[in-house]
């Protein structure tokens, strides 16, 4: 009867196939083991469909976008003759006129076939104003009456300027760093080492001092807010806890969206906050709130400020009040029974929280493009930038693949020193 | 627990200053959210209090205008399409994860999880520049197929928990009484795990309907939903006709995620109650 129960079955001795005392060695293990195996395998098939799904909805997307970041064929594609002809250039001044008259007929050929456009744009990026300079070109050759394509060449001064053709060497390497490189303001010299760009053009680690200042800030304002109203909700009688929880719970399930538009509403030139400071005295005059920083970092913390408080409270509500009272018993002052018993416990907790915050900070899109001025936008709205203004993919690509670097180290380290659990919401 | 058992005047102004400091936070919580409420039937088209008067116009143009009425409609579809494919995958795998003998379930859950933690921008652009490749682009399909990746870690997360719960001697003595796999799942696990599978629904439901970047990108302009519609009413100009819109969003989520953790809680009541 017993060896029939599936808890006998399952003992850890038998799984390894260690036989029982009596059993037929062969033949029970391996039974064991088939139906085992049978079992993994119907928990695979279970999970597959999702798995497949995820792969194809949200895997394999990232992982193109995150290629277009270093894999650009569009410029070795289009100028299959000056790849050859620059195979052996040093890099140093001009390559020889094989080079000139090798790119002379690529342009004329991807003009036919109508993909000088893409290849003006793709070398745009990598060196701007050179799309007019493409397409100048391109159409003079089209039209070109005696003149040999080497003398158009030579005509044009953009093709003889000292930055252009190791833009165009760069370019015929289908596997790129520059626009990861880019995306840290940095770039490759013409000694082959890495160096910065010059002030002028840096743009990006700007913005990215600026995504972590605005997740640092909002962090912070919101375990100061959430700390001490998690410490009151895990301390009242449970009936008075279940009321403030569900202050806390009601913003945490309005969409991001909505509270987004709340806060424009609140955040007008006439709206309620400005009434608010002025008639508190704490303003002479009504303050431009929308489309400024100060205003951007209210909304976020009044957004993320339940993903901070949660886990904080799960972690509070499980200290038992016994154990301050023992502090206390054994005569320590309030400040310190907090201090060295409370506070090490609740660690963990606030540790989720924050982190947490910070992490889904990084990603913030809605809120800035709403709420934040011209120079509030965090790196999510300039990689939707580039993808729907700018048109560049490359560039938007090695944003995201930073962004997600840091995203996912974070995540990294919550998963590992937190555990995943933490995420849970109440 | 707030005081000690002889609290010194001190601690008593400490404690009250704790209780201010936190009702002012109530305030900073609960005061936005509610603000679009009263704005929304006011009849004038500014937002100021005092408000010029009650009306309900600015919810006849969000119920009542083509625009509006084809963004709920188109919710509505991505939102229903969204759920039935979580719910029905995330439960399998919810099951499939409840099994300790899953093979790299220390990896799998991380990756199932995945998708709330990366920026939903590059989710976004990513899906926009796979789908454009395989004709998915401005496709309800290929909306739902994104919101699902977003939605459906809440359901792993639900139904798991109220898998914890189940007895899973109790499909073994279905499958000994001589039930099918499937009529086993069907009349045995189900009807335990019911609570735990609605409310993920719920939870799924209200994320694919609360989605805006993801539709920004994929959704052509017959495909607007009703954040995106929203979210461009905010680009363009202010109109009380979004207080209004928002109200009704606002009403739906809480009203479904409530029913979704009172369903959580019943699960655990229950796991409670057998265990």
């Amino acid at each position: 009867m017993s060896a029939l129960q599936p808890s006998e079955l399952d003992r850890p001795a038998l799984a390894r196939g260690r036989p029982a005392a009596g059993a037929d060695p062969g033949t029970a293990s391996a039974a064991l083991r088939r139906a085992e195996f049978g079992d993994r395998l119907r928990s695979l098939a279970l999970a597959a469909p999702l798995l497949l799904l995820l792969a194809l909805s949200f895997g394999i997307p990232i992982v193109l976008l995150l290629s277009r970041a270093v894999y650009d064929p569009t410029i070795a594609d289009a100028l299959p003759r000056t790849s050859v002809a620059l195979a052996g250039w040093n890099g140093q001044g001009l390559p020889a006129d094989a080079a000139f008259t090798a790119l002379a007929a690529d342009l004329s050929e991807s003009q036919a076939k109508g993909t000088a456009y893409e290849l003006a744009k793709a070398l745009n990026a990598r060196l701007p104003g050179a799309r007019s300079q493409v397409l100048k070109t391109v159409r003079q050759l089209e039209g070109a009456a005696g003149k040999s394509p080497l003398e158009i060449m030579k005509a044009v001064p953009f093709w003889s300027a000292p930055a252009t053709w190791p833009t165009i060497a760069n370019g015929t390497h289908a596997i790129t760093s520059f626009y990861l490189l880019s995306a840290l303001d940095l770039r490759w010299n013409a000694d082959g080492g890495i160096e910065r760009v010059p002030p002028e053009q840096a743009i990006f680690l700007q913005v990215f001092l600026r995504t972590f200042f605005v997740a640092a800030a909002v962090t912070i304002a919101t375990l100061l807010l959430g700390f001490p109203l998690a410490y009151l909700i895990a301390s009242v009688p449970k009936g008075l806890a279940a009321i403030l929880i569900v202050a806390v719970l009601l913003p945490f399930w309005t969409s991001i969206l909505v509270r987004t538009a709340a806060w424009t509403v609140l955040l007008q030139k006439f709206g309620l906050v400005n009434d608010l400071l002025l008639w508190l005295g704490f303003a002479s005059e009504r303050l431009d709130l929308m489309y400024s920083r100060i205003g951007l970092i209210i909304a976020m913390t009044h957004i993320q400020l339940p993903f901070t408080l949660l886990p904080i409270y799960s972690v509070m509500r499980t200290i038992a009040p016994s154990q301050m009272k023992a502090a206390y018993s054994l005569g320590a002052k309030p400040f310190t029974a907090f201090r060295r018993v409370y506070l090490p416990q609740v660690f963990p907790g606030v540790m989720a929280g924050c982190l947490l915050t910070f992490i889904l900070c990084l990603g913030y899109y809605i809120t800035p493009a709403l709420i934040g001025g011209a120079s509030d936008q965090l790196i999510s709205n300039f990689i939707a930038n580039y993808v729907n203004v700018e048109l560049n993919w490359e560039m938007a690509a090695a944003l995201s693949f930073i962004l997600l670097v840091f995203t996912l180290a974070l995540f990294g380290i919550f998963a590992r020193i937190l555990g995943l659990e933490r995420l849970k919401m109440v | 627990m707030l005081l000690s058992p002889y609290p010194t005047p001190g601690e008593r102004i400490r404690v009250a200053l704790l209780w201010l400091w936190c009702g002012l936070v109530i305030l900073f919580l609960l005061v936005p959210i509610l603000i679009p409420v009263p704005l929304s039937f006011n009849s004038g088209a500014f937002f100021v209090f005092p408000l010029e008067g009650l009306s309900t116009r600015w919810y006849e143009v969000v119920l009542g205008t083509q625009r509006w009425q084809s963004a709920i409609g188109n919710s509505l579809i991505v939102a229903f399409g969204t759920t039935l494919i979580a719910t029905t995958l995330g439960t399998l795998t919810a099951i499939a994860l409840s099994n300790e003998k899953f093979p790299g379930r220390r990896i799998v859950m991380p990756l199932l999880l995945s998708p709330l933690i990366v920026p939903v921008v590059i989710t976004a652009v990513g899906s926009y520049l796979f789908y454009a490749r395989i004709g998915l682009a401005s496709t309800y399909t290929g909306i739902i197929l994104a919101h699902t990746a977003l939605a459906s870690p809440f359901v792993v997360v639900t139904v798991g928990a109220s898998l914890t719960g189940f007895d899973r001697n109790l499909m073994r003595a279905a499958a000994i009484s001589g039930a099918k796999p499937l009529a086993a799942f069907f009349r045995v696990m189900l009807p335990l795990i019911l609570p735990g599978v609605l409310s993920g629904a719920a939870f799924a439901f209200v994320t694919s309907f609360d989605e805006v970047v993801v539709v920004q990108f994929l959704a052509s302009a017959g495909q607007r939903t009703m954040p995106l519609e929203m979210f461009i009413g905010l680009r363009e100009k202010l109109s009380p006709a979004i207080t209004a819109a928002a109200t009704l969003m606002m009403a739906l989520s809480i009203v479904l995620l409530v029913v979704a953790n009172l369903l959580a809680r019943r699960g655990q009541g229950r796991r409670a109650a057998s265990g």
